[in-house]
């Protein structure tokens, strides 16, 4: 008999990495030694567009590896760990201002709120349209009206969401008085928000769906499983990773959103919570800010003139986007050890 | 479709090769070898004897299957028996993966397909048992070896549990778990790893794991399409040995594009071609001496 769960070879990906790597543009007359190809053969169109593709793939590189080091560069020398736990406050010079604390639980909030209305309804609609996607002509407009979403700019978002959260039938998701309503809050936001995010998980989650063989559903089918049944024990399980990869994506959409953060959820650097509801309500139907709008108004162009708070602020907003891209990278690595089907 | 005008590998045979299954009742066939020789068909001898007893279980009655206007099955008709091997065997397209598909109703989940005619499970029309009844009682396993992405414990839990439900605890499931595992010949393979990602095993031990799964449901009818077509020699005549064992206690109805595994494991064989039943008999008799002469060109491998 053959050894027990003989652990099948890594993907062909994996082990093509080492041969992948960057390698010095094969132009100079021999070749890089070790080379499958050398591109001494080659028209000269040819070499010359490699020569290209690899400065524009370098160009970028240098310009992702700038951003990141001068962040940090700046970040660490700006950033005090006291600005993580003081509000903003009014002051004439930097060191009276205080810090950013409501901007950074303002961005917390935000992110929760969206990615909870986004994430189970961009899984339902995905499921809906690989799964069952009858008739297949709403199947159709759902589809393009998803695309149509991810297409509109977020500014244009904002507007649409001050028209909509500005009725009086939705007054109780924000202040309002005597009849009027303000239409500023961190529900008004996170709705709009969810909707940045909802593309980006419907489209990774379909991917997920459908990167599933046929065969598998139907043999769930086939010993007496309903679709519902198959679809919660099976599908969604497998398409996990691609799931997780949509809802980080979008998370990473909504903390970096800044128009709708302006227009929706109002022009403070702190927490206005209403005075008619209670604790947690208080505050998500009341005005905010969060770490995207701080570092605008800090910035140079902004209303308080503090560039120095602006890269703090900017630092740990990139220390969440980078958080993000790892929990990706993790949930992909576990994927890989329950492994997958021959197609 | 491998080409069979060279003799091809023959496995090598238990020596306590009991007669082949239906010799006696194959009149034609006067020994395998004049049978080979007539037919043009090289085959090894069958490692199979021939069935205690058999219970008819299926029957399929002039099923049509179209797919719109296409007619994939048009008009067949056969028993599936407990105690048997029945295999189905022709080129490509020539309907017998649908026909399989159509035991467990399994074809209606092409939207296009629309099936004429009866089949009977127990004398009772499968279109009066409820899907999930019927497949629960006629369970398949596939031609890719697909478990599911859970451990190799809970692949056949899932089938045990109620529908979506994961309310029973592993202790309740146990013996019910380790029995369908041990019917399928890999619970001694994988005792000590059943919570072992079920897609980590090898692609024999994943076919097996979907045939406990398939086992799992104490189906009355087994259907299997092309199960080893994706499998190495080794792991085939391990399939082999279990279908065979197997057909005791379920009817086993598998679909193979294998002229040599059908000649193998198989007690009755159906020959189909465009649709159409061309030529149903006893393996001997099919392989042995073919009525029709397009059985008797495919089985000597003049198309395919």
């Amino acid at each position: 008999m053959k050894p027990l769960l003989t652990p099948k070879t890594d993907s062909p990906t994996q082990s093509a990495t080492p041969s992948a790597a960057p390698q010095p543009p094969p132009l100079s007359s021999g070749g890089s030694k070790g080379a499958v190809e050398g591109s001494a053969t080659w028209a000269l169109s040819d070499r010359i567009g490699l020569v290209i593709c690899w400065a524009l793939g370098l160009l970028f590189c240098a310009i992702a590896v700038a951003i990141v080091v001068f962040l940090f560069i700046k970040g660490i020398s700006y950033l005090d760990l006291s600005m993580l736990t003081t509000p903003a406050s009014a002051g004439f010079s930097q060191a009276e201002s205080g810090g950013f604390s409501d901007a950074l639980y303002g961005t917390l909030i935000v992110a929760v709120l969206a990615i909870s209305i986004a994430l189970p309804t961009g899984v339902a609609t995905a499921i809906w349209l690989v799964e069952y996607g009858r008739p297949a002509a709403l199947a159709r407009i759902t589809e393009s009206t998803i695309e149509a979403i991810a297409g509109i700019p977020s500014i244009v978002l904002a507007l649409f969401g001050t028209v909509i959260f500005s009725s009086t039938a939705l007054g109780f998701l924000s202040r309002s008085s005597e009849g009027v309503v303000f239409g500023r809050s961190f529900f008004a936001a996170s709705a709009m928000l969810s909707l940045v995010a909802l593309p980006l998980i419907v489209a990774s989650t379909r991917e997920g769906l459908n990167s599933i063989p046929r065969h598998v559903r139907e043999a769930s089918y086939a010993i007496g499983k309903t679709k519902a049944a198959t679809v919660r024990r099976i599908l969604l399980p497998s398409s996990r990773p691609q799931v997780a990869t949509g809802a980080m994506l979008g998370l990473g959409r909504i903390i970096g959103d800044t128009a709708i953060i302006i227009v929706l959820l109002g022009a403070t650097q702190n927490f206005a919570p209403v005075e008619e509801a209670s604790f947690p309500l208080n505050y998500l139907r009341g005005a905010g800010t969060t770490l995207t709008n701080f570092v605008y108004e800090a910035s140079p162009t902004g209303n308080l003139n503090q560039p120095e708070k602006a890269y703090a602020a900017a630092f740990v907003l990139l220390l969440m986007v980078l958080a993000l891209n790892g929990a990706v990278d993790i949930i992909h690595r576990r994927a890989r050890k329950v492994g997958t089907w021959s197609h | 479709m491998e080409p069979l005008t060279s003799p091809p590998p023959i496995r090598r045979l238990k020596l306590d090769d009991p007669e082949p299954a239906s010799e006696a009742s194959a009149p034609a066939a006067s020994g395998n070898g004049h049978a080979a020789q007539q037919s043009g068909f090289i085959a090894a001898k069958r490692s199979v004897g021939a069935p205690q007893f058999s219970i008819r279980r299926m029957e399929i009655d002039e099923v049509s299957v179209f797919y719109g206007e296409k007619e994939a099955v048009k008009g067949v008709s056969l028993p599936v028996r407990q105690g048997e091997v029945l295999s189905l065997i022709g080129p490509s397209g020539c309907g017998k993966t649908t026909l399989l598909r159509s035991l467990n109703r399994l074809t209606e989940l092409t939207s296009t397909a629309t099936l004429n005619g009866r089949i009977l499970l127990d004398d009772v029309d499968i279109k009066l048992i409820e899907p999930t009844l019927l497949r629960r009682r006629v369970t398949m396993v596939f031609q890719q070896p697909n478990p599911f992405p859970m451990s190799v414990f809970d692949n056949i839990a899932y089938v045990l549990r109620e529908q979506g439900s994961r309310r029973q605890r592993k202790k309740v499931l146990e013996p019910a778990v380790h029995s369908a595992l041990d019917r399928a010949g890999l619970f001694e393979e994988v005792k000590d790893n059943l919570d072992h990602p079920a897609l980590k095993l090898s692609g024999g031990q994943q076919q097996r794991l979907c045939i406990a799964r398939a086992l799992a449901a104490e189906p009355e009818v087994l259907l299997l399409d092309e199960p080893c077509s994706a499998l190495d020699p080794k792991s085939t005549q391990v399939i082999e040995d279990l279908i065979v064992k197997l057909r005791d206690d379920v009817a086993v109805v598998i679909v193979t594009h294998n002229l040599q595994q059908a000649y193998r494991i198989a007690d009755h064989v159906a020959f189909m071609y465009l649709g159409d039943l061309v030529e149903y008999a006893s393996a001997t008799a099919l392989f042995g001496s073919p009525r029709e002469k397009r059985t008797q060109e495919y089985v000597s491998g003049a198309f395919g």
